[in-house]
């Protein structure tokens, strides 16, 4: 039996360890300085590049489309299977690694081709939408009356899928906000999406530029739920593979396939090297500090994210802050939810220096926005007595005690989340296991980024499993679905 | 005759934009002991409804489904009767750290719903009956001129029942109720209002009435 104070001393105690051991220095000897210089940027944005910037954000578009196609359609063909344990494994394998390092992964195989972007986005929403599709299907199931027993492909087809059908769609809405951010964090590493721009304004100090890009980012993905009609999804798909096409690429040497499969062969197999050598270098050297340093800092994130969840999920609710409160709080909370945190650690980055501060910073606010926004929405369907208090008194005597089982589920489910994208900050130099797998990837050493690719994704199961284990001996009420019910989110 | 506490004249009432009860003129004077009678889904809700809208004297409720905070304590739960006497920060202080004049406070309720020393029980443990005589103490810790009751006696046995709706009397000047009992009317109420096919059938005196009359709202 697991007690909720347990899991709370527990959580207190490994978040005061991880704050003790962990870098949180803002080394930028004057921060205002870079401030200023981005503040003047936000006064004076520089949209004298409308070529370029628009190329970007339509193949920022055509990326996320063609990755979320491939995402859903996979998915669904896997759904029906999903029972069977060869295909959960695969898709949890796929899920578990995050975009940016299939892109790293895949660079060695497909170059800088667009098919690069697509897989690194398809292969991983692949493994998601099988899990929550078949997970749909299941509940489609539930909720029929077959008459006889009949086959199961013809129940597939009749019954289950044409039920599942409208939360598929809405489903897939969401994902396709997920895969525009994707596209963009993957200019981060090359690919010609907004990313790439907004990288290079950055490095140039183009701070007017930079903010332009932002600007023009958050005009792509608030409006998505506008802009995207279902009937037109077939043309934006055609002219997202025909956008891609346009793009230049440098040319692959020949069977690069091959040779990816060699290199992926630990060192002592393939050159007979000493073993000892190896493992030594990466699972000592490597996989351990990476794994501390990632751990430390999902700890730090998660952290965060649930005191700014719990402080700010009021801000949308208008019992709490008013009418004209609860709009502005919705803004807030949507654009801080609509900036990928990996763009948002980048950025934090270039003001407060090198340390884990930056990164930290951007996982709680991007994550704390994300359980904020869903536990407002929850709290503003609470019925209410006709004589509840109002403003922060009902926050702290009516919402916050209702919503915490909610909101520890919500805060356990994202914990694998937030350490799959602690992982990945390492590419901005932060000492994370993504730290080591870049490093690797540009010393060509691919056996050892799949060694520590492998260490990762054994982490992230290790976190899904605790996670799940505690939701579930927390809950008080029924499975709280958060996948399927994130479909609500708007 | 004193002002009435509220007078509607007239009044369609209903919610979502559905009328429930048409025609309803109804006024409430000051130390009445009013019940409302009839069949379930006939409007007895949307009448307390509106009747606490109008009420501008401090009044006290208990809904029909409790209004309590399933993961809060019994003391708590009591307490949130009197939140709108205190300020924000007093509040948010209360919640941590309740004062021993303020458990006390309720300590004297909670002995008289019958949950003496269960202040520190979480809500969301107790039973269907406990729940409610929790909702009461929550209404008379809070006091005012006015109760409104709907159904607020269901889940107990009638010896409680009834010693619960006696103490509501003693506490409230003027109390309006939603009973389904036609018995237990009869003994607490001054006045009985029958509600029946959307509108209001009888309103009288109870002394004037006769259980055959009461019976007729449920044929």
């Amino acid at each position: 039996m697991i007690r909720r104070r347990d899991v709370l001393a527990g959580f207190a105690l490994a978040t005061v360890a991880a704050l003790w051991l962990a870098d949180l220095q803002a080394t930028r000897p004057d921060p205002w300085m870079t401030l200023a210089a981005i503040g003047h940027g936000l006064l004076h944005p520089d949209f004298s590049d409308p070529a370029g910037m628009l190329g970007a954000a339509a193949l920022t578009v055509a990326f996320a489309f063609c990755g979320v196609a491939l995402g859903a359609v996979t998915g669904l063909l896997m759904a029906p299977f999903y029972g069977a344990t060869p295909v959960r494994l695969a898709c949890i394998c796929l899920r578990a690694v995050h975009e940016l390092f299939w892109a790293l992964l895949l660079f060695s195989v497909t170059g800088l081709s667009p098919l690069t972007g697509v897989l690194a986005i398809g292969l991983p929403y692949a493994g998601i939408f099988a899990k929550v599709f078949s997970e749909y299907l299941d509940d489609a199931l539930a909720a029929a009356r077959l008459p006889r027993a009949v086959p199961r492909l013809t129940q597939l087809l009749w019954v289950r899928l044409p039920q599942a059908l409208p939360q598929m769609r809405t489903y897939t809405l969401y994902r396709l906000e997920c895969g525009l951010r994707s596209s963009a964090v993957l200019g981060f590493i090359g690919l010609p999406t907004l990313g790439f721009q907004l990288e290079t304004a950055f490095k140039q100090a183009q701070y007017g530029q930079a903010v332009a890009v932002l600007a023009l980012f958050l005009a792509l993905i608030l409006p998505l739920r506008i802009w995207m009609i279902w009937r037109l999804a077939p043309v934006f798909l055609l002219a997202s593979v025909a956008a891609l096409m346009t793009i230049v690429v440098p040319p692959m040497g020949d069977g690069a396939v091959l040779r990816f499969l060699a290199d992926i062969v630990p060192a002592p197999l393939r050159s007979g090297a000493d073993w000892g050598g190896w493992l030594d270098k990466v699972f000592v050297a490597q996989a351990l500090p990476g794994s501390v340093a990632t751990l430390i800092l999902s700890q730090i994130a998660l952290a965060g994210a649930a005191v700014l969840a719990a402080l700010a999920f009021p801000a949308i609710v208008p019992g709490v802050v008013g009418r004209a409160g609860a709009l502005v709080g919705h803004a807030v909370l949507v654009v801080l939810r609509s900036i990928p945190d990996y763009m948002l650690a980048f950025v934090l980055l270039q003001i407060l220096g090198p340390s884990m501060l930056p990164a930290a910073l951007a996982l709680g606010l991007h994550n704390g926005a994300i359980i904020a926004h869903l536990l407002g929405r929850e709290a503003r369907g609470l019925p209410q007595r006709p004589d509840a208090p109002r403003g922060l008194t009902l926050w702290a005597w009516d919402l916050l005690p209702r919503l915490t089982a909610s909101f520890w589920a919500l805060c356990l489910y994202r914990w694998e989340i937030i350490l799959r994208d602690s992982a990945i900050m390492g590419l901005l130099g932060i000492g994370t296991l993504g730290f080591y797998i870049q490093s690797n990837v540009q010393t060509l050493r691919m056996d050892r980024v799949v060694a520590l690719l492998v260490v990762s994704v054994l982490l992230t199961l290790a976190v899904d499993t605790l996670s799940r284990r505690l939701r579930r001996a927390m809950q008080d009420g029924p499975v709280l679905r958060i996948e399927a019910s994130r479909t609500l989110a708007s | 005759m004193t002002a009435p506490l509220v007078a509607l004249t007239d009044q369609t009432l209903g919610w979502g934009g559905q009328a429930v009860l048409r025609g309803v003129t109804l006024q409430v004077a000051p130390g009445e002991r009013i019940v409302l009678l009839g069949r379930s889904g006939v409007g007895k809700s949307t009448l307390l409804a509106t009747l606490h809208d109008r009420l501008t004297k401090r009044t006290a409720l208990v809904p029909q489904d409790h209004g309590l905070v399933g993961s809060l304590s019994v003391f708590h739960n009591v307490w949130m009767g009197v939140l709108d006497d205190h300020g924000t920060a007093g509040n948010l202080r209360c919640l941590l750290w309740p004062r021993r004049s303020e458990r006390s406070r309720v300590e004297g309720i909670l002995d008289v719903v019958g949950l003496a020393g269960m202040g520190r029980h979480r809500v969301s443990r107790l039973s269907g009956g406990q729940r409610q005589r929790v909702a009461l103490a929550r209404a008379l810790l809070r006091g005012g001129e006015v109760v409104l009751g709907d159904e607020p006696v269901t889940a107990l046995d009638p010896a409680q029942g009834a010693a619960l709706l006696d103490h509501l009397g003693g506490r409230f000047a003027t109390s309006i109720l939603a009973l389904h009992d036609v018995d237990q009317a009869l003994r607490v109420a001054t006045r009985i209002v029958g509600l029946r096919a959307g509108g209001i059938a009888i309103d009288a005196p109870a002394t004037e009435l006769t259980e055959a009359d009461l019976l007729a709202l449920y044929r």
